[in-house]
């Protein structure tokens, strides 16, 4: 075991998958000798060769259809797109092209590879580096879309990911890289480095895709989150002074129903966060999935938090991101109803 | 089984890195005057020795040489001279506000003023640039008060685009300034758009776009080409290749195997390669596309020969990934330096005359940092949080009037 938080995590991820099966590299902008802007792939370069680690052009869609070519050829390419915000010019290339292969050729050409991107908001980035584009992806058929909350998870999934037969999307929420930011932005964040999910064992393992983790037991209501609004759930719960189970979907699709129907049915209340903006956002393919499955269990209406429908602003970035201040509304209503 | 040799993949990388000793004798560098000028109704391939060689105008001796002299009178080379030290006065400040907390990101233009201060003379002002985050010297050069690029910079009350995009993502209509991106290559076919919008129009008004050599690779560099080609649109596409994207040379982007300009004669596209440290070579060639655009004979391409003497911008070290020396050791020098050189060799200006220039340039970004700064950095102030929800669309859509009202705004 060593402690890591979650940049150097997925690092010894990479290094691992990459050690066992000379098929895996990676490659995407800046990403070779700099080992990525948020370093992700450093020391990649130099440890398995210019050929497995390397710097792509600018061009996302190339970098998106390259992976492709190479997936469908037998390798397992893991790419970097620097930020999720930067994904758009390679959306034709995943919808249309990586999500379809296997479906269209019936089994014919598959196309095993997996896709990393730094998304969601809390650092300043404004509305170019601080998107959740999550939903555009999850409503795709034959995607799979990820998302650690902190270390352990991130090595665990991002192996998981590479081994896994389809193309999976990673989407790492930058925010929480180097220490599990719980939304109080004007209080100090402590680094991983005290937490028990920043002990990471430095050799192979594997969390599976499609299976929660229950990050806080509690009995008298749920709350659905991922990636940074994990912790920002757990902060959210303490501030309304409640009992609320909070569970870490990790994978959105697959998505593990059993625990969230299994929690749900026990506490009869929902709460669900994310920081994209609410409308279309999955969220509402949570609260349709739960509202179906537990309707008569319910003793309130599901609610949600999220961003708000705006784009990203710079001035407001706390008056946007979706803080514990917000959760614990929602929470308190929700025992109310 | 075929007895064919086994293969190998590719992956360019630079002559040098941190540590190595500076490379630059890969670069081929045209002499000074060398270059012909043909005539603006040249077709694309009467620029094949443009688009791989390299115009410039000045010599070793800041003399000013061959057919590419725009013959500018002294009084506009002073305007561009006091432009670009006004543009690296004001760098200079803002880098280290963002380095002393009073706002979240900056981006220096330090060795590549020559471009956007030149082509800021060239273009008249409601001809409509389409920037890169890297052309500041446009808006300082036409004037554009330095006190709004600040506020801006500190997302302040006072910031024009109230408060919505990073620092130094201006915005300025009036300055012939498009809205910066800060998606890559995004804007580079947009501008392509605008000057077909001008020809349907039958106006008079020409379009400048910008991009840098790495976001070349963008699939949105193919569209402007192809559309400006197709449509004979009034438009400079610019290059400004400075040999770095963040911490990728240039060769990721294709350029170890032929010239940036060389790139639009497949398009049809006449095409120049300029000294972009060279402000009367970026002069001479702007004045050429300029003249062809508003001649209606279509659009030019024009790649730029810079250097990123500073980071990508404040995230980035660039000791990390090239030789720390490399700045220095540039083979076209710094554009302030030898445009000043041309100038005093001119007698039209001094080592006075510049160190007053430089004390001005220092006191107008002072002054206007105290303007700003009183209103306040990043944090400090902000505009109304009701201007969150504002501009989504013309008219507020009942979604966002109730998350507004959930605001209490």
């Amino acid at each position: 075991m060593a402690v890591m938080n979650m940049i150097q995590a997925i690092n010894s991820g990479l290094d691992v998958a990459m050690t066992r099966d000379p098929d895996v590299l990676t490659f995407g902008e800046d990403v070779g000798y700099f080992g990525g802007v948020f370093r992700a792939t450093e020391g990649l370069q130099k440890k398995h060769g210019l050929t497995r680690c390397f710097d792509a052009p600018i061009n996302e869609a190339g970098i998106v259809a390259s992976a492709v070519g190479m997936a469908t050829f037998g390798l397992k390419p893991v790419v970097e797109i620097q930020f999720a915000d930067y994904i758009y010019p390679g959306y034709d290339q995943i919808v249309s092209e990586a999500a379809k292969m296997r479906y269209r050729s019936a089994g014919d050409f598959t196309c095993p590879m997996v896709l990393r991107t730094p998304y969601g908001g809390g650092i300043f980035g404004g509305q170019t580096h601080s998107q959740s584009p999550e939903s555009l992806f999850t409503h795709i058929s034959g995607l799979k879309t990820v998302i650690p909350s902190n270390p352990y998870d991130a090595k665990g999934l991002l192996i998981s990911a590479i081994e896994d037969p389809d193309p999976v999307l990673i989407f790492e929420p930058k925010r929480i890289y180097q220490g599990p930011f719980d939304g109080w932005h004007d209080r100090p964040v402590s680094p991983w480095a005290k937490h028990p999910l920043a002990e990471v064992p430095e050799d192979y393992y594997t969390v599976p895709l499609g299976k929660a983790r229950i990050a806080r037991e509690g009995a008298d209501l749920t709350i659905l989150a991922y990636g940074t609004m994990v912790w920002v759930a757990i902060a959210g719960a303490e501030e309304a002074g409640v009992d609320a189970e909070v569970i870490d979907l990790r994978s959105l699709v697959p998505l593990d129903i059993e625990t969230i129907v299994a929690s749900v049915s026990k506490t009869g209340r929902c709460v669900i966060l994310h920081e994209a903006p609410m409308t279309s956002g999955y969220g509402a393919e949570l609260s349709a999935l739960v509202q179906e499955a537990c309707f008569y269990q319910l003793e309130a209406p599901i609610a949600r938090v999220a961003g708000w429908d705006t784009p990203y602003p710079h001035a407001h970035e706390w008056d946007y991101f979706p803080g514990p201040k917000r959760v614990a509304a929602a929470i308190r209503k929700t025992m109310e109803g | 089984m075929k007895n064919t040799p086994t293969l190998s993949l590719h992956v360019p990388e630079p002559k040098a890195r941190p540590g190595d000793p500076c490379d630059f004798s890969h670069i081929a560098l045209s002499e000074p005057g060398a270059i012909g000028r043909p005539d603006i109704h040249a077709k694309a391939l009467e620029t094949v020795e443009q688009a791989y060689g390299l115009i410039r105008v000045l010599d070793k001796k800041g003399k000013a040489v061959g057919p590419w002299n725009p013959k500018a009178d002294p009084e506009t080379l002073k305007r561009g001279l006091k432009a670009m030290i006004l543009t690296r006065a004001f760098d200079d400040r803002m880098f280290r506000q963002q380095r002393q907390g009073k706002t979240s990101f900056y981006m220096k233009c330090l060795g590549e003023e020559a471009i956007a201060c030149a082509q800021a003379l060239v273009l008249e002002k409601d001809d409509m640039c389409f920037p890169t985050y890297r052309q500041q010297g446009l808006l300082i050069t036409r004037g554009y008060p330095l006190v709004d690029m600040m506020n801006q910079i500190y997302s302040n009350a006072q910031d024009p685009i109230k408060g919505r995009q990073l620092p130094i993502m201006y915005s300025a209509r009036e300055f012939g300034f498009f809205t910066i991106s800060g998606n890559l290559g995004t804007q580079y076919p947009q501008a392509v758009g605008w000057a077909m919008a001008s020809a349907y129009r039958g106006d008079s008004k020409i379009a400048a776009a910008y991009i840098g050599d790495g976001s070349t690779a963008e699939g949105d560099f193919h569209a402007a080409c192809t559309f400006a080609s197709v449509y004979r649109a009034p438009v400079i596409l610019n290059i400004v290749n400075n040999q770095w994207a963040i911490s990728s040379f240039q060769g990721i982007a294709g350029g170890l195997n032929t010239t940036f300009a060389s790139k639009g004669l497949g398009y049809g596209l006449p095409s120049l390669r300029v000294d972009g440290n060279d402000f009367l070579a970026v002069l001479g060639a702007t004045q050429w596309a300029a003249d062809r655009a508003r001649a209606n004979l279509g659009a030019t391409m024009i790649e730029f020969f810079t250097y990123r003497s500073e980071g990508h911008s404040t995230s980035d070290d660039p000791a990390r990934y090239r030789p720390a020396d490399e700045p220095k050791t540039w083979p076209l020098g710094d554009p302030i330096e030898r445009l000043k050189q041309h100038l005093i060799l001119l007698g039209q200006w001094d080592e006075d005359q510049h160190k007053a220039a430089q004390d001005d340039a220092a006191a107008q970004v002072r002054a206007a940092g105290k303007e700003a700064e009183a209103v306040g950095t990043l944090g400090q102030s902000k505009p109304s949080i009701k201007e969150m929800f504002e501009d989504v669309f013309a008219t507020e859509d009942w979604r966002i009037r109730r998350q507004r009202q959930e605001v209490g705004v």
